[in-house]
């Protein structure tokens, strides 16, 4: 196996265009496990961890601009403008994970149990592609189309996200059968920002993809507009329960070896009422 | 450090003795990183061996093409059934194993194939190239299925590895208060976190020495020498270093496989099992169904026991004959109850093998009676500590097999002092990471109840039933240029437990010597016996302790000779020649089991009790367990910080029992074969323990040390299901309880009716 150690992110760029059989490295707390397993032996590797423009964080005028190679320690440590970013990253792994892996590795891999990426897809994130020949930018949702399956072509890097700072009343939840250092059996972000009088709702580990439960997100939008924007009013219990229902009929969970689909619902509808009572009181 | 060597005839303080806690000798190595694991072993020239197993729960083999695997490059040997030395079978208790599967497979994971290659890759890549043909055969997935007449046969000789019925007083009386159920315990893997490993060295007369981490160097040797057609003189082990073994390591794994390879190659073999191989390739706990019947007086006085207890023994005998003979005989618990009748099958399958796991069959039965005993509680309206501290065996009660307890705290005073132990404060925190969830952030309190449950429970200590357990210890004492020094040799297996401390205290207890060293276990010193049953510290202790007297004993004559006392002289002086000592220590004999009664059909038992706390999250089905807390007799506590740290251990893997362990077996297969998804307890996981060490010493055991290792896991799992249940009001009849469990009240059944105490040969359909 080749080993390429890129310096830059052109040189990183061009390594990829010339080398159609190399794969970039990040915190490689998945690919090194793919290759422990012998499920994956790329030809090639480039790695990326030592490239500063991938280590940028901006949070600036209500835009969040992370690039690829921040790594979940540093989501703990410093402003990421997004409480549930924050929230994601601690349920990530274990110290050790939390200081190699980051979200470009995440979106990389882009398994519907990642767990930064039901927050992007309730902030509406896009992400910043970028090639040899140039840069693209995609809604989150449309980037990824499958379990694992991306639009990322193979000369490209997922150089950044970025997102509108939504204010401090998200929450991100995570259902596993240990308390930490597990992988979801079910996950939801949940985002309601006053400013922009929007309601998100992704849910992970419930389907092929990351899934927006826009209807929850219709009725949530209608409970705030109801009880005013930002008036801290915690919505009835009924109203938490048709809440609750919506994004559990939202999900297209299945049965496995985490958890089996009934419970999948069960535990999305809980963490739904859930987090919409502890959001709105962060509004 | 260096010792001024004490001037003949002072009295100096020896350190490190018994019932202190000298740091272990292979800490700092540990801690660091530079242990030497047996994965780490190598040699000169050393090629790697890799294994293929099959993919089918039950097959025959038609043929298998080894001809591409044998003309790839770096393939140094391809072996098949076809390619043995002899026909010689393996197991524990039974041979009934072949080497490699020959005509048929009978569970996923068989090895049917070894090869031996220069590198990893090679190897792997080798032995996915032979081809075996097979012929898919049905599987006999239900242990209970496989009892009744008429099932098909795994084996030749029938579906039944072995059955063990207790009858004791009177099977048909009648009780005031009945409570009945249906338990399960699915099956738990060891996970110890050194896979399977070994360096196997061809040598000059034919031989082979094998470098193994395993719990019983002479048991391997016992089958490994027979399956290579060698005698045993020309087979020498030894032992590597032990990640952990919890019963994974009684079982041959790759011994047999390493050393073959060695010898057709001429070379030296290393195998190393990754993590997904080693879920394969080692035996896990029997997975178990229980039906029971429990009646009492209606003030909570037990009248009869009866139960049913079904292991599914998986393909190969393994040590299933033993567990299911702890499962039936302490299938009562450690209770007083003057009629019992207990009928305890282990059954074939084509299940991956089950064998030996910390606190073997106890574990089981123990789940199952202590749900039933707060059953009991709630029908008399007692509490779980009341009813227990009624019924609890005192000092000269008979357990259910009639063998009256001796040298043991009363159950009642373990139960009551565990039960006394202070409780958490009551306040259940808002902060998510403290609740259950922890990282994931799912409540700051709200679903969250929090409840405390109580169990108790017991098991024998070394080996029962007319075995002949042995540990030889070979003790020298000499002199050097620093002065005295002692050097120990046993095969006593450190895997984890601290024996090498147990017997560097003892040595120095009995000589009064400060320097004492270890000599590398292997099978050029007698039998240590295995570490397990939790017996080491009782039969190392034995014999060290046995072989330092014959040692002291020799001072003395040396002494006398002189004329002079031992201790006015000093050992220097009466060290001109070595003194070399070698003794077999064994315990009092046990009886062989029979039905009805047997006085002394096991050596001791050992008694723990356990408190839980939980706080449970009613809306997601999770569970934080906040606090345990256990009061154990020990007899004698000879490392009172090992024996913490096995009580602690042991709990975490109770409570791993409890809440998440668990192999999930679809068809026979594995389905979880990793640590993402086989979940261990995390550090977040582990509650604060609070221990009560008790100290009531066994006539017979060297300084009354009784052991410690198994206890802490059989009885913190039901301690933790019973506070769930008080928690959700849910039945919880198996573990571990999954959150669906919780949140949808599921109950496990197994589709058969049986009458508790029958043969499960009479099962019908529910
Ligand atoms: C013990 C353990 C626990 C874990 N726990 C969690 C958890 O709780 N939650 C969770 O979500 N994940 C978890 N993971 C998975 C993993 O840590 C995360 O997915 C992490 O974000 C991966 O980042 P990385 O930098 O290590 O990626 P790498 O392993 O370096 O790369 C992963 C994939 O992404 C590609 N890639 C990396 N960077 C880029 C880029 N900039 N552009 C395009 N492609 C890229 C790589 O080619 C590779 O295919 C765990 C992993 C382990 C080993």
């Amino acid at each position: 196996m080749d080993v390429e150690i890129a310096r830059t992110l052109d040189g990183a760029l061009a390594y990829l265009a010339s080398r159609p059989d190399a794969e970039p490295i990040a915190g490689g707390t998945d690919l090194m496990v793919e290759m422990n397993f012998g499920r994956h032996r790329p030809k090639a590797v480039v790695a990326i961890d030592r490239i500063d423009e991938l280590r940028e964080l901006l949070v600036a005028h209500g835009r969040v601009r992370m690039s690829a190679g921040v790594t979940y320690a540093r989501m703990l440590r410093e402003e990421i403008g997004s409480p549930a970013m924050r929230q994601a990253a601690r349920t990530v792994g274990s110290p050790q994970i939390r200081n190699a892996g980051t979200i470009g590795g995440n979106l990389g891999t882009c398994s519907p149990a990642g767990d930064t990426l039901p927050v992007l897809a309730a902030l509406d994130a896009s992400v910043v592609l970028r090639s040899a020949s140039g840069d693209r930018r995609v809604p989150f949702t449309q980037y990824m189309t499958g379990p694992k399956k991306t639009i990322r072509r193979h000369d490209e890097l997922v150089v950044a996200v970025e997102w509108n700072d939504a204010g401090d009343a998200q929450v991100f939840m995570k259902a596993g059968t240990r308390n930490a250092m597990v992988i979801a059996v079910a996950s939801l972000a949940l985002v309601v920002d006053g400013r922009r009088s929007r309601v998100g709702i992704a849910l992970g580990s419930s389907g092929p993809t990351i899934i927006r439960a826009t209807e929850a997100e219709r009725f949530g939008e209608g409970l705030m507009d109801e009880t005013g924007w930002g008036r801290r009013r915690v919505p009835s219990d009924a109203a938490l329960a048709e809440l609750g229902s919506r994004v559990a009929a939202a999900a297209r969970p299945i049965d496995d070896v985490r958890g089996t689909a009934a419970y999948r619902r069960h535990v999305l509808s809980v963490m739904a009422r859930r987090a919409f009572a502890r959001a709105v009181l962060l509004a | 450090m260096t010792l001024a060597p004490p001037r003949p005839g002072t009295l100096v303080k020896v350190r490190g003795v018994i019932g202190e806690s000298p740091q272990r000798p292979d800490a700092a190595d540990k801690v660091k990183g530079e242990f030497a694991y047996a994965s780490d072993l190598r040699a000169d020239g050393m090629l790697v061996g890799s294994t293929l197993r099959s993919p089918h729960a039950h097959a025959r083999i038609r043929s298998i093409d080894v001809s591409k695997a044998r003309a790839m490059p770096g393939v140094r040997a391809v072996l098949t059934a076809a390619d043995l030395p002899t026909r010689e079978l393996i197991g524990l208790m039974k041979l009934d194993q072949p080497v490699l599967a020959r005509d048929v497979v009978c569970y996923v994971g068989e090895p049917v194939a070894l090869v031996a290659a220069d590198d990893v890759d090679r190897a792997v890549a080798a032995a996915k190239a032979i081809a075996v043909d097979y012929e898919p055969l049905a599987p006999v997935s239900d242990p209970v299925a496989a009892l009744r007449p008429g099932a098909l046969q795994v084996h030749e000789k029938g579906n039944i590895i072995d059955s063990v019925r207790v009858v004791h007083g009177d099977v048909r009386a009648t009780a005031d208060v009945v409570v009945s159920g249906e338990y399960e315990v699915a099956m738990q893997d060891q996970a110890a976190l050194g896979p399977e490993a070994g360096l196997a060295i061809p040598d000059e007369d034919g031989g082979v020495t094998l470098h193994v981490a395993t719990q019983w160097l002479h048991e391997d040797l016992r089958q490994i020498a027979p399956a290579l057609g060698l005698p045993e003189r020309k087979v020498r082990l030894v032992l590597a270093g032990v990640g952990g073994a919890f019963g994974a390591r009684e079982d041959i794994s790759l011994q047999v496989h390493c050393c073959l390879l060695a010898l057709a190659t001429k070379r030296p073999v290393r195998m190393s099992y990754g993590r997904e191989e080693s879920f394969f390739g080692h035996v896990h706990r029997h997975p178990a169904r229980m039906w029971y019947e429990h009646g009492a007086t209606k003030d909570g006085r037990l009248v009869y026991v009866r139960a049913t207890v079904v292991l599914d023994g998986g393909a190969y005998a393994s040590s299933s004959p033993a567990v299911v003979a702890n499962a039936s005989c302490f299938a009562a618990g450690p209770y007083r109850v003057a009629n019992a009748l207990v009928h305890g099958v282990a059954a074939y399958t084509t299940n991956p093998p089950a064998g030996a796991m910390r606190g073997f069959g106890a574990v089981q039965t123990c789940f199952a009676y202590e749900a039933q005993m707060d059953k009991l509680a709630a029908a008399c309206g007692l509490d779980p500590v009341e009813i227990r501290v009624r019924n609890g065996l005192r000092e000269g009660d008979a357990i259910i097999t009639s063998q009256p307890m001796v040298g043991s705290a009363p159950v009642a005073e373990i139960v009551r002092r565990c039960a006394d132990l202070p409780l958490p404060a009551e306040r259940i925190p808002t902060d998510p990471l403290l609740l259950p969830g922890g990282t994931g952030n799912l409540t700051a309190g709200e679903g969250v109840v929090r409840a405390t449950g109580y169990a108790a429970g017991f098991k024998n200590v070394c080996y029962s039933h007319g075995f002949d357990d042995s540990t030889t210890a070979r003790v020298r004492l000499m002199r050097d240029a620093r002065g005295p020094i002692a050097r120990v040799h046993t095969a006593a297996a450190e895997v984890g437990q601290g024996v090498v401390s147990v017997m560097l205290q003892v040595t120095r207890t009995e000589l009064g010597l400060e320097r004492v060293e270890l000599d590398t276990p292997d099978t050029s010193v007698g039998s240590a016996g295995s570490s397990s049953a939790s017996r080491l510290t009782w039969m190392a202790g034995g014999a060290v302790q046995a072989a330092c007297r014959e040692v002291v004993v020799e001072l003395d004559r040396r002494a006398a000779a002189r004329g002079v006392s031992r201790r006015d002289v000093g050992l220097p002086a009466l060290l001109d020649e070595p003194i070399d000592r070698t003794v077999t220590y064994r315990h009092r004999p046990t009886e062989a089991l029979n039905e009805t009664t047997q006085n002394h059909g096991h050596v001791a038992f050992l008694f723990a009790a356990h408190r839980a706390t939980v706080d449970v999250d009613l809306g997601t089905g999770l569970v934080r367990v906040v606090q345990v807390a256990t009061a154990q007799d020990v007899g004698k506590a000879i490392n009172p910080l090992a024996v913490i740290g096995q009580l602690e251990g042991g709990i975490a893997q109770g409570l791993g029992l409890a809440v998440m362990e668990e192999i999930q077996l679809k068809d026979g297969r594995v389905r979880n074969p990793s640590f993402t998804d086989y979940l261990l307890p995390t550090i977040l996981d582990m509650p604060p323990v609070l221990c009560d060490v008790i100290e009531h010493p066994h006539p017979d055991a060297p300084y009354g040390a009784k052991g410690v290792g198994e206890p802490p896991t059989i009885s913190s799992t039901p301690a933790i299901v019973a506070a769930i249940r008080a928690a959700t009001g849910k039945a919880l009849n198996r573990v571990p309880v999954r959150p669906d469990d919780i949140v949808f009240g599921n109950e496990s059944r197994s589709g058969w009716r049986i009458a508790p105490g029958a043969d499960p040969a009479t099962a019908e359909r529910a």
